[in-house]
Formats: structure tokens, C-alpha cells, sequence
């Protein structure tokens, strides 16, 4: 018996190079993707048309915006429709698990959708098809405009369900878009869905502007612009289009971030050729100022808490991490790798923190422990650098510039994620070269 | 034991060929020194003799002897025009994160500005400004392209 099981073994390691993926799927983690079939929703008979949107496509543009997404996780192998058994109204009621489980599919993905007096209605079922049974429903309803959040908010629905982890679908990308010569480059702030579409510039590319990020609840963008030619920090309110300085400081405020709960802004202060840390509280409009260093101190970033914040600083001769309380005390040094090391960002998932590395003149971006140790790694290039968190704390998105010939021509940048198992390495899909990316919250929580 | 030593002389003079050419590159064109731009291509002239900008080593921002040299060119020229006013920008190499090079120009621009002050330019008379890695002269991806980029350049206001 023992012969025959090694027999099969071999047989199996032997005949099909496929089975080869999967061992090595294996000893990566849990990466083996799972197949799972995305049933074009059912569109009801009943439904008007939409001045707007296409309604007849809609049950398959939006299973098309679920597959996009499941199989850029990695995670999971949509199968192609062409082998589908039964029809999406039918399969939705109630589908047969046996033919479905003959395409090789374990999870089944149905749904219906009516648009009626100006709003849409959807409903969709997850099936566990191996266990022969419902593992997860829901019903919603929204502006027929809202279609593609929508298609994001099943999609997190289901990942939860599979994974056991809160999705990321449904939250959006604010970046800098850039055109232009690399010299002249024009700079403007961009967001956009996680999936690359709806695009909006926020700024219109008069002053340079840097490194926007979110505040928790995706309302506000705290960024650096050299409106007038000073570099300040600024807040902008994305619905309003309101902008205002952060603060009334004589010189160049930079690098900021929010507190994880919204109320304060932390940024660098460089005055005198040395920069600190500082923060501000956006109701009082009280100063904090933070840390009080010769060096340069920037690149701050809160932990989930609020206790902590981690920043890089150049006090030891060269750039490297370091964690202190929130009030600046205890200030300790956390990297003592070889290389410099820049751009810490706390997950939010309070365990990690991610951060660029640069040795021998390549750049790395990787994740270490929250007190330095256990280093990982995930990519090398010519240049990349500023990780931003999905919400999930599980992917980081990041950009990468290619190295220019002699007149700067061969020069882009560009967006890219990965997971922070140090798989799934992509690009991300831009109107524009874009750079300093970073990652909203989940909109729909 | 002839081959050995045959390839031993081969390897010496390959290896005496890459010194020369190499010290003769970096000389030949007086580009650099260890990695301090001190070439002419990029500087523009605040006045005759007078040029507009220093170069930095990769990380630092202190001034080496040229530097120093020509900021008393600088100084001088202030203290003849008394009612010109500079900003003294601050620039990065594109080979570091952008955050910290907003401020290490900053801290390059400083360090010219303060050294014109040690020559009895007041304060007043200078702002400063980085823009870190954001305005490079030059857009190549080459160690010379990053040399020239590491700089500090004095700018007249009015």
C-alpha cells in the first residue's frame, strides 16, 4: 500500500508540471488559488433603462469588476465563463453543486440586480460548493451610479468570507500624476478607485505638490504644495475643494501624516538645516513640536493606537528608523542593517511597519517587526520607495521610477503593489506617470 | 608555473589600465572629486567670476574647499550690490527617498547661506528653499547626472 501511495506521488510530482505550482504555492504560505466561478448577475426583466448606464450589461459588467479583483489578490483563480453550467437567475435560486464542482470551481459567486425608480437593487450568494451550501448573502440597495462600488463592496463581502480578513476593495488610491519632461515635471494630485478607474485631479498643476495622504475617513488630504513657492504642508477637504496651510511656521513644513484618529496632523519642520518632527492639533491649532534633534528627523508615522510613532532620522550619520512614545520620549533605534533606511509607515493592523531600504544603490521596500527584528524584504529595483498599507494591512502599494538615459528620456513613474507575503508583485494602472501613493481607508465601513 | 606568472602580469596590467583610465576619465573632464561635482558644464554666473552654485557629496551637506572658495566669490559680490537679495535653493540627487531629500536640500541650502553670513551677509538678505530631488539640471540616471544635481544654487530675488 505504502509502495503504491509512493508510486502516485512520483506519478503525480512527474506527470503534470502544473502540480509543481502547487507544491511551491505551498511552501509560500496559502497561495494556491482558489478557483471560484463569478456568475454574471441576473439582470430582472423588470428593470428600466438608465439614462446613464448600460443596464443590460450591468450583471456582467459588475461580475467582471469581482473576477478583476479577486484575481489581482493572488488568492484567487476566477474561472472563465465560457464553462459556466447553468444560468445566472437558476444558479441563484439554487445551484447545482454537482455540475459546478465539475469545472473544477469550489466557490460560486451569484446574484440578481433590478433598477427601479431611480435606484439599483442587489442581492448576491456565496456558495461553498464542496460543502454544497450558502456561506454568505446580501441584499442592498443605491444609486444605479454607485454600480462599481458596489461590484467592490460584494467583492469584499466574499473575500471576508473566504479569508477570514477584512477586504480592500471598495477604497480608493489618492497619488501624484505626472506629465511632462523629467525636469519640468508637472505634478498634480489624483485619486482613483483602487482598480484604477474614476479618475479625478484635485489640484490642476500650477505648484508642485507632494506626498498626499488620507485622513481616516477619506474626507480630508493632508499634502505638500509650493503654492507661492513655499513648500507648507496643506489640508484639503476633497468634497469642498477647500485648501488651507497647516499651521503659520516660518519656514518648510513637509512629510505629513494624520493621527490615526484624524484630530492631529504630524509633519516635519525644517528650519535652520535641521528638520523635527511636529504636530498639530487641527481643532485648537495647538503646536506640539515632538522630537528636538540636531539631525534630520522626518518621514513620521503614528501606530493604530496613537502611542507610538515611528520616524527615520540621520542622528546616527546616516538615515535609519527609529520608535518613540507619542510625546517624543524614548526615542529608540530599531534598524541596524547595512544600508540606509527611510520611510517608515506603521500598518494598521499595529504589527508591522514598512519601509525603504537602500544598499549598494538598489532600492528595497520590505516590512520588519514593529521593534526592528525580523526583516523581510519584499522587492528590489533601480528605485522605489513610500509603501502605503492597504486597509487590511496585507498588500502595500508603492512607486518606482526607471532609471533615464543621458537627456532623461526612458524616464516613468509609476504605481505598484505587493503582498507583503513578497508575492503578487503588480503594476497598477494610471491615466498619467504617478508617484506617492497611498491608500484610503474601507469607504463603505 | 609560467602560465601563473604570465597571467599575473597580464592581470596587473589590466588591472593598472582600469586605475589610469579610470583617474583619467575623472580628471580629464574635472568632473569629480570622490563624488563632489567640480566641473563647469551646469553653473551659471551670478556675476563675471562669480558662479551661482555649490556642489555636495552624496548625504552631506558640508562645503568642501571649492565650495567655500566660491561663496566668498558670492559674498563679495553681496556686499558690492547691497540692495540684492538671493534665495539660496537647496537640492537632492534623485538617489534618495523624497522626504528626507526635502530635507537635505534644505540642510545644503543652510549650510551655503550660513557661510555667507560668516562673510558679513546678513540674514535678511537670503532665504532659503529645497526642492529635494524635484528639479534636477540634469535628468540622466548617471553618477555624474547625480553630482551635478547635489547642489545648492544662489538666485537672485530683485
Amino acid at each position: 500500500m505504502k509502495k503504491i501511495l509512493l508510486a502516485l506521488f512520483a506519478y503525480f510530482i512527474l506527470s503534470n508540471s502544473s502540480y509543481a505550482l502547487i507544491e511551491v504555492d505551498i511552501t509560500r504560505g496559502n497561495l494556491d488559488p482558489l478557483p471560484i466561478a463569478v456568475s454574471p448577475l441576473h439582470v430582472d426583466t423588470k428593470s428600466e433603462q438608465d439614462d446613464n448606464i448600460k443596464v443590460k450589461e450591468l450583471g456582467n459588467d459588475i461580475s467582471a469588476i469581482i473576477e478583476k479583483n479577486f484575481r489581482n489578490t493572488g488568492l484567487f483563480n476566477p474561472l472563465k465563463k465560457d464553462a459556466f453550467v447553468q444560468k445566472p437567475d437558476i444558479a441563484h435560486l439554487k445551484p447545482r453543486f454537482e455540475d459546478w464542482r465539475l469545472i473544477k470551481a469550489q466557490a460560486l459567486v451569484t446574484g440578481k440586480l433590478l433598477v427601479k425608480d431611480g435606484k439599483l437593487k442587489v442581492e448576491f450568494r456565496l456558495w461553498d460548493l464542496t460543502a454544497a451550501q450558502e456561506m454568505t448573502a446580501l441584499a442592498f440597495t443605491t444609486t444605479p451610479s454607485n454600480w462599481r462600488r458596489v461590484a467592490h463592496i460584494i467583492s469584499d463581502k466574499i473575500y471576508e468570507r473566504l479569508t477570514g480578513e477584512e477586504g480592500y476593495f471598495d477604497t480608493r488610491i489618492i497619488y501624484v500624476s505626472e506629465t511632462g519632461l523629467k525636469s519640468e515635471r508637472i505634478k498634480k494630485l489624483a485619486i482613483m478607485d483602487q482598480d484604477g478607474a474614476n479618475t479625478k485631479y484635485l489640484t490642476l498643476g500650477n505648484e508642485l505638490v507632494l506626498t498626499p495622504r488620507f485622513n481616516p475617513t477619506n474626507q480630508m488630504v493632508t499634502y505638500l504644495s509650493y503654492f507661492r513657492n513655499m513648500p507648507r504642508v496643506y489640508l484639503l477637504d476633497i468634497e469642498t475643494g477647500v485648501q488651507e496651510v497647516v499651521g503659520n511656521f516660518p519656514g518648510m513644513t513637509f512629510a505629513p501624516r494624520f493621527s490615526p484618529d484624524g484630530k492631529k496632523i504630524i509633519m516635519s519642520f525644517a528650519k535652520d538645516g535641521n528638520s523635527d518632527i511636529y504636530t498639530m492639533d487641527l481643532e485648537t491649532r495647538v503646536v506640539e513640536r515632538i522630537t528636538n534633534h540636531s539631525s534630520i528627523d522626518t518621514s513620521p508615522s503614528f501606530s493604530p493606537d496613537g502611542k507610538y510613532i515611528v520616524f527615520n532620522s540621520d542622528r546616527s550619520g546616516l538615515q535609519q528608523i527609529y520608535v518613540m512614545r507619542s510625546d517624543g520620549s524614548n526615542v529608540k533605534r530599531i534598524t541596524f542593517g547595512k544600508g540606509i533606511y527611510g520611510t517608515p509607515v506603521w500598518s494598521p493592523r499595529g504589527d508591522l511597519i514598512a519601509f525603504t531600504k537602500v544598499r549598494k544603490g538598489r532600492f528595497f521596500i520590505g516590512v520588519m517587526r514593529v521593534d526592528g527584528t525580523g526583516e523581510r524584504l519584499l522587492t528590489e529595483n533601480f528605485y522605489q520607495e513610500a509603501p502605503s498599507w492597504s486597509p487590511n494591512g496585507r498588500v502595500l502599494v508603492f512607486y518606482r521610477e526607471t532609471k533615464a538615459g543621458s537627456k532623461g528620456e526612458g524616464f516613468s513613474a509609476s504605481l505598484w503593489s505587493i503582498d507583503i507575503t513578497g508575492y503578487n508583485e503588480r503594476k497598477l494602472k494610471t491615466k498619467t506617470d504617478a508617484s506617492d501613493p497611498s491608500w484610503s481607508s474601507l469607504l463603505s465601513k | 608555473m609560467t602560465l601563473n606568472t604570465n597571467l599575473k602580469n597580464i592581470f596587473l596590467v589590466v588591472f593598472t589600465t582600469l586605475i589610469l583610465s579610470a583617474c583619467s576619465t575623472a580628471k580629464k573632464s574635472g568632473d569629480l572629486d570622490g563624488d563632489v561635482y567640480t566641473g563647469k558644464e551646469t553653473v551659471k554666473y551670478l556675476a563675471s567670476g562669480v558662479p551661482d552654485r555649490v556642489f555636495f557629496a552624496t548625504n552631506k551637506s558640508s562645503l568642501t574647499t571649492a565650495s567655500r572658495a566660491t561663496l566668498r566669490k558670492q559674498a563679495t559680490f553681496l556686499r558690492k550690490n547691497k540692495k540684492l537679495n538671493v534665495t539660496i535653493e537647496g537640492h537632492a540627487d534623485e538617489r534618495g527617498t523624497r522626504e528626507y531629500n526635502l530635507a537635505l536640500g534644505e540642510r545644503r541650502a543652510n549650510a551655503a547661506r550660513d557661510y555667507l553670513m560668516t562673510y558679513g551677509i546678513s540674514g535678511k538678505r537670503i532665504s532659503v528653499i529645497s526642492y529635494g530631488k524635484e528639479k534636477p539640471v540634469n535628468p540622466a540616471s548617471s553618477p555624474l547626472a547625480w553630482s551635478q544635481n547635489r547642489r545648492s544654487v544662489t538666485v537672485k530675488v530683485n
